[in-house]
């Protein structure tokens, strides 16, 4: 719609910066508490600049944790969780695309009683299943390892229901196509399904990552060693301080490094995750 | 190159509809085979059935002598253009047509040989080698999906519609390229059309199907001259073949048009329908307008001038049957005027109302 009236932009700017400030503002008062002394930061008022103490802060963060604490780092947090979102999310795609795959492309008995199936654990998400899926974790021996915190997080019906309406978009004549060229079904799924879904592919592993590097009950609670938590789960913590006085500068500057990933997956990602949400033409 | 023969080829969905009521042709090496009739009428299950798309339910098809019903596809030797031309959208025009070849594990050397030599045949740039299909044109899109035909060198090529989604002009530029195309490589083929302009032009033989049956197998001119069935007749030809409801005199040697105008014959005409209700065709290009002592008299309504040709449509006697004809030239016949118009008996077609056949005299 082309047109020309002020009043009107200038309102829709208003709302958009009104937008913007809504949900810049908490990051904001993320980074200028993580860039001040554990001083300032007990002093009122809250400031509203950064201050000179941001890279002291960063090196506390990473390799020393809280004064009082017992002297680890998040760094390995950082990259435990990082393993963690990449096997939820790439474990998800893959699965999720061969079952998507095999319910579209084969004819097979009770096909569409087995996509009903896994329809139905839609309404079963980790945290009503918590218990069972605890217990049968447990029995597996898979406690306080990057398989126990991730393998029951990639069961996951919203992706394979994305897929099975991505691939009804693609045309039959494609696989009559590619039947006359003589490629066989796994072929075909390399080839052809495969690159024409590489945009829902990537949008589905943005959503996907944050998704996983945002778990907090699962991984509280199938780990106990330290060496095996996340970032995410470390956050609660470190305002249990107990008797001490909560070390806000530390804990912002933990939480900034754990904003980090999901927007650097964001911004790299944004062009085909917008495609792969909004793309219809095939 | 290798013939195609179906015998009593039927095709049967699981949900009881018989799709094909068994058909039998012998297509022969070289030849080119047009299907055609309205949509639903079985045609493209036909040729999908032959591409090994669909699976045969009854009956024998075979390729070059060599029985196919249970063959995949890329094991028939055939190659097969699609209406919408069915191009991996992901892929360069290069790897369209290069896709099939890699799969048959040819050298990369060979393959490349093949696509420049199909892309030289067709007309493709080497620029154009290097894009997506949807930077193409239809007609471009057309020339690749054809050019992955041809880079297979098939035994047989299967065409499903593959002008449909072409407009008008261009058309008919990529019909006669189709035409050219067959002529030089000498590649059996069987063509899919609802278009009977196509079919004439395009096919050595035109099969009509009307709802699974093969209502008529024969050469254009054939089809065009002697019409098997009223389908037939009505189908084949454009503006369609004007169809009068008239009776046969008692002695079945001529034929009652009007109250007082009856026609002779040929051969002195057919004995057994002698009294009976018949079902006279004659084309709107064989009416001519002139006064004689048979000629009706028609009332024009309404005038199409193409150019080359007028379309005069009209009715004549008291039941007001409605009648299209044909006249060469631009006239200036309007709406309301009275005309002469006289049928002549040497391009007269019978047909028998109740079984819809055509009565041979």
């Amino acid at each position: 719609m082309i047109e020309n009236r002020p009043l009107l932009r200038i309102m829709s700017h208003l709302i958009m910066v009104a937008g913007v400030v809504l949900v810049a503002f908490p990051l904001w008062i993320t980074f200028v508490a993580a860039s001040h002394s554990e001083q300032r930061m007990t002093e009122l008022p809250l400031p509203l600049l950064p201050g000179g103490h941001f890279f002291e802060n960063l090196d506390i963060a990473l390799n020393q944790g809280l004064w009082g604490g017992d002297g680890t780092g998040v760094g390995f947090m950082l990259f435990n969780s990082l393993i963690m979102a990449l096997m939820i999310s790439i474990g998800k795609i893959v699965i999720s695309l061969l079952s998507a795959f095999a319910i579209v492309y084969f004819r097979f008995p009770f096909r569409m009683g087995f996509f009903w199936m896994i329809f139905v654990t839609l309404m079963l998400p980790v945290e009503v299943r918590i218990l069972p899926t605890f217990e049968v974790v447990a029995n597996l021996g898979m406690l306080n390892n990057y398989w126990g915190l991730s393998i029951p997080l990639i069961a996951s019906a919203t992706a394979t229901f994305m897929f099975r309406q991505v691939f009804l978009t693609i045309p039959d004549e494609l696989l009559e196509a590619a039947r006359i060229d003589g490629a066989g079904p796994l072929r075909f799924f390399k080839d052809i399904l495969l690159p024409m879904s590489q945009t829902n592919i990537a949008a589905l592993f943005v959503i996907m990552f944050i998704f996983g590097w945002n778990q907090y009950l699962w991984p509280l609670l199938v780990t106990t060693d330290q060496d095996m938590f996340t970032i995410v789960m470390q956050i609660g913590k470190l305002l249990e301080g107990g008797e001490e006085a909560p070390q806000w500068h530390i804990t912002m500057m933990t939480t900034l490094l754990a904003v980090i990933p999901p927007v650097i997956v964001v911004i790299f990602m944004q062009r085909l995750f917008v495609q792969g949400l909004t793309e219809t033409e095939k | 190159m290798a013939s195609v023969t179906l015998e009593n080829l039927q095709k049967t969905y699981p949900n009881g509809f018989k799709a094909i009521h068994g058909v039998d042709v012998d297509i022969q090496d070289g030849e080119f085979l047009v299907l055609v009739g309205p949509s639903g009428c079985g045609k493209s299950t036909l040729l999908r059935m032959i591409a090994g798309l669909e699976t045969v339910t009854e009956g024998k098809l075979s390729i070059g002598g060599k029985m196919v019903n249970d063959l995949e596809p890329s094991q028939r030797d055939i190659a097969m253009v699609f209406q919408n031309y069915a191009l991996y959208p992901h892929m360069t025009v290069y790897n369209n047509m290069a896709y099939g070849l890699k799969i048959m594990g040819l050298s990369k050397q060979e393959i490349d040989e093949r696509v420049k030599n199909a892309a030289k045949i067709l007309e493709l740039t080497e620029e154009q080698l290097t894009r997506k299909p949807r930077q193409l044109s239809g007609g471009q899109r057309q020339r690749v999906a054809m050019g992955r035909a041809i880079v297979r060198k098939p035994s047989v090529f299967l065409f499903d519609e593959p002008l449909s989604n072409l407009d008008a002009k261009l058309r008919v530029q990529m019909r006669i390229e189709i035409k050219r195309l067959q002529e030089s490589l000498g590649i059996t083929s069987v063509y899919v059309t609802h278009d009977q302009v196509e079919a004439m032009t395009l096919g050595h033989r035109l099969m009509v199907l009307n709802g699974g049956n093969v209502e008529q197998l024969g050469t254009p001119i054939e089809l065009y001259e002697r019409p098997a069935s009223l389908f037939v007749a009505g189908f084949i030809g454009s503006p369609a073949m004007n169809m009068i409801s008239t009776k046969m005199s008692s002695d079945g040697k001529s034929i009652e048009i009007a109250s007082d105008i009856s026609l002779a014959l040929e051969n002195g005409g057919a004995a057994d329908y002698a009294g009976k209700k018949v079902i006279l065709g004659v084309r709107p290009e064989h009416l001519e307008l002139s006064q004689t002592d048979n000629s009706l008299p028609f009332t024009v309504t309404l005038v199409e001038h193409l150019g080359a040709d007028t379309l005069i449509h009209g009715h004549f006697g008291e039941d007001m049957t409605d009648l299209t004809v044909r006249v060469s030239g631009t006239h200036t016949v309007k709406a309301g005027d009275q005309l002469p118009v006289t049928i002549t008996r040497d391009h007269i077609h019978l047909f028998d109302p109740a079984t819809e056949k055509r009565i041979s005299l």
